[in-house]
């Protein structure tokens, strides 16, 4: 098992999911594909816990426990912006960032 | 170069790959199903750790629920052919390079550190072990988070369906000022 593939390797592919999720974030103007970056940053977020457990820890099972945490907070935090985002088209019928900016003073 | 390692950089390759499609893609539906080989992908990452639970959660949450519910919104705003206009490339730019320059830090920290690892015995991690500490009170029990999680889950339901529901007659004039 794992023979072969240290830490390292899955803590910088954790690594360079993470960024890709950021720069997502900062250049998309559509709302869902900003919640798509979200999720991308949130799974590997979880990549690196599951990798800190097996290869640091492996008697013990807290990384697993964190993940399972993770995921469910990632899928209610996605049925609620999705609500969101539904509401806000009905409303203004786009969810182009900066055409919602009703509340801005 | 064993078949584990093969296996690593296929995944890793598909997961990179993928993930820079799915924040380029200019049309939408598609950036949802390379959203989704990314999180299969990730699914097989956690087989090859061993995870066989958290690997299904992942496979029936992740790619089976989110990828589902978000294609779900897209069908319900977007045209399908519409085609994103690309973002403007001093946004481009500076975006790649701040989320280069933060992967160049953590990826130099992350090799210059000594992980150290115990040297017990690894735990079989089996169904019967996940329910015992997850309803479990002792040291190594997660009956707080579940509880709190569980409160979350409906909390998060509930608000949804609050949201989302029709409300009253939608005020046009938002519209006609713009």
């Amino acid at each position: 098992m794992n023979a072969g593939i240290p830490l390292q390797f899955f803590l910088i592919l954790a690594t360079i999911m993470f960024f890709v999720g950021v720069y997502g974030f900062l250049t998309r103007r559509n709302l869902i594909t900003i919640l798509m970056s979200v999720e991308l940053i949130l799974n590997s977020v979880n990549i690196n816990f599951m990798a800190f457990n097996r290869f640091l820890f492996p008697h013990k099972m807290e990384g697993m426990f964190f993940s399972i945490f993770i995921i469910a907070v990632a899928a209610s935090e996605a049925a609620v912006a999705i609500a969101i985002i539904i509401n806000i088209y009905r409303r203004f019928t786009t969810i182009n960032v900066e055409d919602v900016n009703e509340m801005k003073y | 170069m064993n078949i584990n390692q093969i296996m690593f950089f296929l995944f890793a390759v598909i997961i990179v790959v993928f993930s820079v499609m799915t924040v380029t893609s200019r049309r939408i539906l598609r950036a949802a199903v390379y959203l989704l080989f990314v999180l299969v992908s990730t699914s097989g990452l956690y087989f090859m750790l061993n995870y066989q639970f958290l690997a299904a959660i992942q496979l029936t949450l992740y790619a089976g629920g989110i990828v589902v519910l978000i294609i779900f919104s897209i069908l319900l705003t977007s045209h399908i052919n519409q085609q994103f206009e690309p973002a403007g490339l001093k946004k481009v730019i500076f975006s790649a390079l701040a989320s280069a320059a933060g992967a160049i830090v953590a990826i130099t920290t992350i090799l210059s550190f000594q992980f150290q690892a115990t040297e017990k015995a690894a735990t079989e991690v089996n169904m019967h072990s996940i329910g015992m500490s997850l309803l479990s009170l002792n040291s190594d029990g997660y009956v707080l988070p579940f509880e709190v999680i569980s409160i979350l889950l409906i909390a998060a339901m509930i608000a949804a369906i609050v949201i989302a529901k029709k409300g009253g007659p939608v005020k046009q004039s938002n519209n006609s000022n713009q």
